[in-house]
């Protein structure tokens, strides 16, 4: 299979695979398991394009030409070829989880679920390899719609009203401030083509350059930089496979890698650097960064908290752009793959908490890591990789971060790095603290709400398929940290 | 001279001659049927003209043989051969669906003659874009709009409010096309002639001429209340929402269209080399109407509960997109205006196809009956999300490149505070599209309504049209190249 | 001031008949009535066009001999196309009168839409859809 070949593979695949779920609707068994096999399918085709790209090959082919000059274009550069891996490999592992927490939480409308799923997942390859700005943005719109009906999922109301914010705001960021910059550069630069060193240089003046960086930090609004971020939250009302594998991983990362995909290739690190265009958005990621942190220690929901912990760690990655430097630069796209281990495992591991004791507060869970010692050991170094601290992978994106930080000579960001670092301890290590240490109040008094009390001593896992999948990624996050060479080897040539 | 040089000409004759054979015609089927010939005879007339227009320049026919200034002129060039293939293409699709929607909607007895209303609308239509007189135009203009009066008054036995509203939708047309009637009598007498070509001639050398500025004005209020510009909207509404769904489908996607093109005509052809009056008239008065156009409309729409009428503010505000390329007076500008005329008719062909689909099966279009509708009609429910998101202006659909082409427009002339709002006003768009498809899909089914999906001679029309949709949505290679040589031909004809 | 409006009386009548006309169009409630002001409104533009193709003292363009001056055909002919457009338009509006007195049972525009509003107010009211204006 020639490289151009197996690069339309990545974005057909997963439709036929669409297609064949809708065939097999009425059998779940067979369903699930083209869910599977195409998702076995489009790692191995992305890992087979994987070997040339670190060689340095950068395969592109155009589809076609939409309107004169403006072209359906895809080419492989290793940001895109690191932001499929993940999608595509996490996408193995969360297709097991989402049959365990499907079937154990008995959903309906099943066939729909993985029919979005895989058009999303088809989408996030079409981000990932796209060629250009406008077929990024054109990918970017389908991956919105796609994911629509995932999150209103449960069709209650609450479902409807979180759906509707979600969508308000992705298309309203999208269409009304994204859409125009992407017009913008089209005039002024004749060009939307990812161009290492950018398009943009001596292409507009340099007083309008931090507005037409306003208009895309904050119309890519899948990077929930504050104050479009209000969609993330909204969005946890979908079933945990979509808040684990589409809103840990998928969407909220292919909001920060078009960040950097504008950085890097529209703007060019060093144009932004000489200019200073990027300055503002050093402050709105950081007050990011430390807001989300904050809100997230209020919130009592597992869901909720997490998703405002991805706010922050999604404005870690803005801020490693907005420094422009080559290590920011690394640290960010780094981040991108450490926080999408770390991530996914804690929202796996709230969903199998979900299933096998319908608890979505953490002032509910007292006592169940010692009921549930697997699911609470993955969350503990799912968490513990994110709040950055050795053996876990989550170490070395935020050391490459500070490092840009450091270069700079910003010291304010820095400290911006490190204090909410430690308020990610304060929010995320008191859940683990309370599931191992305290007493379990089953054993005090009756708990009201817990639908199926778990029984005293023995251990009540979820199903396991629900608890694999945050094991396997719990262990990821040590590999990786291990790894981590070989990914700072892929994306090196992206700022030399 | 060969038949295919008669052309021009036969493409309106044809179905002026055959009208009055269709009335006679008692048998509705028969009726159907030739009326659908006709049509598509019509159709393959502009694809070829089209095609020769493109390869080979403007075609000219003088009508009887009188050479232009004196005789009637029909000319097609790359602006009117593509609202001619919009018109006719949009015909001849509404029709196989405009069958069965025709027999639950209309009385069996008068089946004949609304078919040939129909043909004669066509004729009107294609009259008005075609004919290079500018009193041709008018009678044209008359043409199709008495036999809409008719097509929309045949919604009176679902609704009589059909009658009323072909009554006043006939008051304020008469008096648009009078309007425009006095514009052209004071363009005669300050230029002494009615062909479109030799007035352009004339109108530059006569300079500011106060009657030639207070002709243009009477033309363009005329044409604005047939284009429906927002505040001169007041007669589409009820036009749209009481005429029966085929009627409905038809108009929205061709009617305002050829105003829409007389304006174009009337701004750059005749008046583009002319007076000084073009930039503020377009620019003070069109300009700030076509945006509280797009605003009033989109918001009147967020409110309705019949979604017809939805659709139909929904157009209001779409005019009022053309109307603000047009206003720009720039190439991008005119090209804007014209891929959204082609777009526009296709986006919305299809929706109110897809609800006439709705009201064939559950005899309502009033949203709260379609609760649950996408589980039972699930084909029909598909192709208004895709015409909906096409209306919405998602990429890979038409209304993408429309938008596309509109911001640039804007952007050209950095004219930051309208790109602002025309961003503004397409995300409400979406708010009331969404509507229909929270409440067609995630609201569970009315309980004991039992609805099976529309029939495949209405399904295989609206998917045509969705088709279409994505298509030059996808490839809009052809549309734009269309659009910029009727861009380029507007204006340089002017030069 | 005199000498405009005699010079130019010709176009006078027709601002005059086309005010009035419009103004019954737009003031009166009867359809009847709006149509009559439609005609009038009509019938001043055929003036406003007869009177622009006629030449003081001149005859009738008709191909005997060599007339020295002659009125301009071509308006009066235009014309003839709109009074037939005209004829149809009121046949058109009358007949779409009776079609509403018979099913309405009153010509009277303000009736009229007292009875719309109404099914407007219990279509609302059965779909529950108050929140719209």
């Amino acid at each position: 299979m020639s490289m151009e070949t197996a690069l339309l593979a990545t974005l057909f695949l997963p439709l036929a695979g669409m297609v064949l779920i809708w065939l097999t609707g009425n059998s779940p068994n067979l369903r699930e398991g083209v869910t599977l096999v195409t998702a076995v399918a489009l790692f191995a085709i992305v890992l087979s394009l994987l070997d040339a790209v670190m060689a340095g090959a950068s395969p592109g082919l155009t589809l076609l030409e939409v309107m004169p000059g403006l072209e359906l274009a895809f080419k492989i550069e290793p940001l895109g070829m690191l932001f499929a891996c993940i999608a595509s490999g996490l996408w193995i592992i969360n297709s097991l989880y989402s049959i365990g927490y499907m079937r154990g939480n008995g959903e309906k409308k099943q066939t729909r679920f993985y029919m979005c799923f895989t058009l999303a997942i088809s989408s996030a390859m079409g981000i990932a390899f796209a060629g250009n700005m406008f077929t990024l943005f054109i990918f970017y719109e389908v991956l919105t719609l796609s994911t629509y009906p995932l999150v209103a999922h449960k069709e209650t109301e609450e479902a409807k009203r979180g759906a509707r914010i979600y969508l308000g705001i992705l298309i309203g960021t999208s269409i009304g401030l994204q859409l125009a910059a992407v017009i913008w550069t089209w005039i002024a630069a004749g060009t939307l083509d990812f161009t290492k060193g950018g398009i943009l240089a001596d292409q507009i003046e340099p007083v309008l350059l931090p507005f037409l960086l306003a208009l895309y930090m904050f119309g890519i609004g899948k990077a929930a930089l504050m104050p479009f971020h209000r969609w993330l939250p909204a969005a946890m009302v979908a079933p945990t496979p979509v808040s684990a594998l589409l809103h840990a991983v998928a969407v909220v990362k292919a909001g920060v890698f078009t960040v950097l995909k504008v950085v890097v290739y529209i703007f060019g690190i060093d144009l932004l650097a000489q200019t200073g265009a990027a300055h503002w958005l050093i402050w709105v990621a950081s007050f990011t960064v430390l807001a989300a942190s904050l809100v997230a220690m209020t919130k009592d929901n597992l869901k909720a908290r997490l998703a405002y912990s991805t706010i922050s760690q999604l404005g870690y990655i803005v801020l490693g752009a907005a420094l422009a430097n080559h290590y920011a630069i690394l640290g960010g796209a780094l981040h991108i793959a450490t926080h999408a281990f770390g991530k996914i495992t804690l929202f796996m591991c709230a969903g199998a908490i979900y299933v096998a004791t319908h608890k979505t507060e953490i002032s509910d869970m007292q006592g169940l890591g010692r009921v549930m010692p697997f699911t609470f050991g993955a969350f503990c170094i799912g968490a513990l990789s994110i709040i950055g601290l050795p053996p876990f992978a989550g170490t070395w994106s935020k050391w490459y971060l500070a490092l840009g930080a450091a270069e700079t000579g910003m010291i304010v960001v820095v400290a911006v790095y490190m204090v909410s670092s430690l308020l990610n301890i304060a929010y995320l290590m008191p859940i683990v603290a309370r599931g191992f240490f305290r007493p379990s109040p089953a054993l005090a008094t009756a708990s009201a709400g817990a639908a199926v009390a778990p029984a005293k001593g023995g251990i009540q896992e979820a199903p396991f398929f629900c608890v694999l999948p945050p094991c396997l990624t719990a262990a990821g996050c040590l590999v990786l940290f291990f790894y981590a060479d070989a990914i700072i080897a892929l994306l090196r040539p992206i700022v030399e | 001279m060969m038949a295919v040089d008669h052309l021009p000409v036969l493409q309106v004759v044809g179905p002026l001659i055959a009208a009055p054979i269709c009335s006679l015609l008692r048998a509705r089927n028969l009726a159907w049927f030739f009326t659908l010939l006709v049509s598509i005879g019509a159709f393959l007339c502009s694809i070829y003209l089209l095609n020769t227009v493109l390869e080979t320049g403007p075609i000219s026919y003088a009508i009887g043989g009188w050479a232009a200034p004196l005789g009637i002129e029909y000319r097609v060039d790359a602006s009117n051969g593509f609202v001619l293939l919009i018109i006719s293409g949009i015909s001849s699709v509404v029709l196989p669906f405009a069958k069965r929607s025709f027999e639950l909607e209309v009385p069996e007895n008068q089946h004949s003659l609304l078919y040939t209303a129909y043909i004669l609308c066509l004729t009107g239509l294609l009259g008005i874009t075609a004919t290079a007189d500018a009193f041709n135009v008018f009678v044209f203009l008359e043409v199709s709009s008495l036999s809409t009066y008719v097509l929309v008054a045949a919604g009176a036995k679902q609704d009589r409010r059909a009658l009323t509203a072909a009554y006043n939708y006939l008051i304020l047309g008469t008096i648009g096309a009078t309007f425009f009637v006095i514009g052209v009598g004071l363009l005669y007498m300050a230029t002494g002639t009615l062909n479109m070509a030799d007035l352009a001639a004339r109108v530059g050398p006569i300079g500011g001429s106060r009657t030639l500025d207070v002709g243009f004005a009477f033309i363009v209020i005329g044409l604005a209340l047939k284009l429906a510009l927002f505040p001169l909207h007041n007669w589409l509404p009820n036009a749209y929402t009481y005429a029966p769904s085929a009627v409905t489908a038809f108009l929205a996607a061709t009617a305002t269209k050829a105003a829409v093109y007389l304006l174009l005509r009337f701004c750059f052809t005749i008046f583009g080399s002319g007076s000084g009056f073009l930039a503020p008239m377009v620019g003070l008065v069109c300009m700030p109407l076509a945006l509280a156009g797009m605003f009033a409309g989109s918001l009147a729409a967020i409110y309705q509960y019949n979604l017809k009428r939805m659709l139909a503010y929904s157009s209001v505000a779409q005019i009022g997109y053309m109307v603000l390329g047009i206003s720009f007076l720039s190439i991008t500008g005119l090209m804007a205006t014209t891929l959204h005329l082609f777009n526009h008719a296709l986006m919305k062909g299809a929706l109110f196809m897809a609800l006439g689909c709705v009201f064939f099966r559950v005899r309502s279009v009033n949203i709260n009956d379609l609760s649950g509708i996408a589980r039972q009609m699930p084909w029909t429910m598909a192709a208004f999300v895709i015409s909906g998101l096409s209306l919405i202006g998602v990429p890979l659909t038409v209304g993408f490149i429309s938008k596309w082409y509109l911001i640039s427009a804007a952007l050209e002339q950095e004219a930051w505070v309208l790109i602002a709002l025309i961003l503004a006003s397409s995300l409400l768009a979406v708010i009331y599209i969404w509507r229909v498809i929270e409440v067609a899909y995630l609201k569970d089914p009315i309980p004991g309504r039992t609805v099976t999906e529309a029939p495949l001679s209405m399904l295989l029309p609206t998917w045509a049209l969705v088709i279409a949709n994505i298509y030059f949505g996808v490839d809009a290679s052809l549309t734009t190249r269309v659009a910029r040589m009727a861009a380029e031909g507007l204006v340089g004809m002017a030069q | 001031m005199l000498e405009l409006f005699l010079d130019k009386y010709n176009y006078w009548i027709v601002v005059v008949l086309m005010m009035i006309g419009l103004y019954i169009v737009i003031a009166r409630g009867n359809l009847v009535k709006k149509i009559v002001g439609l005609n009038v409104f009509q019938t001043s533009v055929f003036m406003f066009y007869i009177s622009l193709g006629k030449a003081e003292g001149g005859t009738a363009p008709i191909l005997t001999g060599k007339p020295e001056l002659f009125s301009n055909p071509l308006p009066h002919v235009l014309i003839l196309t709109a009074i037939v457009v005209g004829i149809a338009t009121t046949a058109l509006g009358l007949a779409l009168v009776v079609r509403i007195r018979e099913s309405y049972d009153t010509i009277e525009e303000d009736e009229l839409e007292g009875m719309d509003n109404a099914v407007v107010t219990t279509e609302r009211a059965r779909l529950g859809t108050g929140d719209a204006a």
